[in-house]
């Protein structure tokens, strides 16, 4: 299993905490993981990305060009990163703010509207996590308790009250995502 | 279990740095370089082992600072990227002159001048052929993993002290910046020194102890430069490091250092997807370089195409290696650009095994 995410959106989304909780996910799953944030001029201009790279291989090259799956939670990503998509991968884009759908018919795609889903939780900040719920039950790679495990080392000890919550937003992520076109 | 953690290249490095006994890192921030200093002022490491952390006023004066300690003795470490370790070379012709021990951490982005912020390894030359003036060398090692930061900054030290010579870890924006999983070493403790060479107080029988770069003399000086020239003839036969892939029926060969080496090892996948037989070679110490092994290797293979995230520096020493034995080509991006693989496939295609 080899899995090649990339992940953008705007910069406060949580783009870069949601690659590093899936990685640290996999270290704990005893796979082999790597995460590579863009840390040049476009995360200045407020948008950001990263790639995680969870696989039971090593791991060679750290900079993809194509992707097993895109996670794009912005107009300007989808239009960055919908084409590198592989053919037969998977775009999860999440519907606040994007202005048209994704136009590829060679990929599976999948809708989440984790910003309303958080607003009904009472706390956008768990936005990220529930995304990540959604990506985790179209792929399920990494166990629930690995996932655990990861938030316990992605967080510091002052949040670690707050693992429930993402759980609880990790499995309402599970719930709502759409798919909208689904390959054989 | 084994201590396994998710880090940062760069924050690797610094906690290498505190867990190797390094009794002071002097630098200053830049970018992509900033999470060493970032990661050692948080991590207090004079609370842990008496480590001293200093941000300088300026990357000359880090070096300076470095210098001010190596003589002393002591295990001194500074960082920066390109256009501060340009800043740095009179400092490290000075070490180097001098004899003295330190390691210096090259995070490279892209020149020349300011530059990017963005990956390079266009800092080859600088780092391998001496950016400072004088005949004189740096050991250069080129980690191509967070892991191997880790593992680097400590036989730095060691090398460092080993040959009394400065030591340049050449990593890059993606190394210093990607995040993989590490086993981290245990804590070395720091020792006092008690070096024949090193300025800390004498007894009364004792001729007194002198660093310095400078003898007037031409006689002199010349013989500073044998005894350095042996030097570096010892540190060509015992400390040169390299990593070979699939090299046993490779009819094709692929060389990459560093961050470069990953993205080439995939596009070494993918041709061997195709049915091509290539292996990798992939030197761990820029200098000393792996000669010899690139002068067996072309006689094994069919073609070399050397791949760089600069305009062909490494190119010329594998050429200089293989003595006109195998065809070397170069492929590369620069300016921050990063080839992919598929068009390192396509020029190893187009190159070598087409051409």
């Amino acid at each position: 299993m080899t899995e090649e995410i990339i992940i953008a959106g705007f910069g406060g989304q949580g783009v870069l905490s949601m690659g590093q909780i899936l990685c640290y996910s996999g270290v704990m799953q005893e796979k082999e993981v790597s995460w590579m944030p863009s840390y040049g001029p476009e995360m200045r201009g407020g948008t950001a990305n990263c790639t995680a790279i969870i696989s039971d291989d090593m791991i060679s090259s750290p900079v993809l060009n194509t992707f097993d799956t895109a996670i794009v939670l912005n107009q300007p990503s989808m239009d960055k990163f919908e084409d590198a998509v592989k053919p037969g991968g998977l775009l999860i884009y999440e519907s606040n703010g994007m202005t048209r759908k994704p136009k590829r018919k060679d990929i599976n795609v999948c809708v989440i509207d984790a910003y309303d889903a958080s607003v009904k939780m009472n706390n956008t900040k768990v936005f990220n996590m529930i995304v990540i719920g959604g990506f985790l039950k179209i792929r399920p790679i990494l166990e629930m308790e690995n996932i655990i495990k990861g938030l316990e080392k992605v967080l510091p000890e002052r949040y670690h009250h707050l693992i429930p919550l993402n759980e609880e937003a990790i499995k309402k992520g599970m719930e709502i995502i759409n798919v909208e076109n689904q390959l054989n | 279990m084994k201590e396994l953690r998710l880090m940062k290249g760069n924050e690797a490095l610094a906690e290498a740095a505190i867990r190797a006994g390094a009794d002071a890192y002097f630098g200053y921030p830049i970018t992509p370089q900033s999470e060493v200093i970032e990661y050692l002022m948080a991590n207090k490491p004079e609370d842990r082992t008496g480590m001293v952390v200093l941000q300088a006023e300026s990357e000359v004066a880090a070096i300076n600072m470095v210098y001010g300690a190596a003589g002393c003795g002591k295990k001194a470490v500074t960082s920066s990227s390109s256009p501060g370790i340009s800043l740095k070379q009179e400092g490290l012709s000075y070490i180097a002159g001098a004899e003295l021990p330190c390691v210096v951490v090259n995070v490279v982005r892209g020149g020349p001048g300011l530059g990017t912020i963005q990956p390079s390894q266009s800092d080859y030359f600088q780092s391998v052929k001496g950016g400072g003036h004088g005949d004189y060398k740096l050991i250069v090692l080129a980690p191509s993993s967070v892991q191997e930061s880790v593992d680097y900054m400590r036989l730095a030290f060691d090398l460092a002290f080993k040959y009394r010579n400065p030591v340049m870890i050449q990593s890059d924006g993606i190394i210093g910046q990607m995040m993989e999983k590490v086993e981290l070493f245990e804590q070395q403790k720091r020792v006092e020194p008690d070096y024949e060479w090193a300025t800390i107080g004498k007894k009364k029988d004792k001729p007194a102890t002198f660093v310095t770069s400078l003898q007037l003399q031409a006689e002199e000086q010349e013989k500073v430069n044998l005894r350095l020239q042996k030097k570096y003839r010892e540190v060509e036969k015992n400390e040169v490091r390299f990593e070979k892939v699939q090299c046993d029926d490779a009819e094709y060969l692929l060389t990459a250092f560093g961050s470069c080496a990953r993205i080439t090892r995939k596009a070494m996948e993918m041709a061997r997807a195709k049915g091509y037989k290539v292996g990798m070679l992939r030197p761990q110490t820029l200098y000393p370089f792996p000669t010899e092994e690139f002068n067996k290797m072309a006689e094994q293979v069919k073609g070399i195409l050397t791949v760089e995230m600069n305009a062909g520096q490494m190119v010329e020493d594998v050429k200089l290696s293989v003595c006109g034995k195998t065809k070397v080509e170069y492929f590369g991006r620069f300016g921050g650009m990063i080839p992919s693989p598929e068009e390192i496939l396509n020029a190893l295609e187009q190159k070598i095994i087409g051409g």
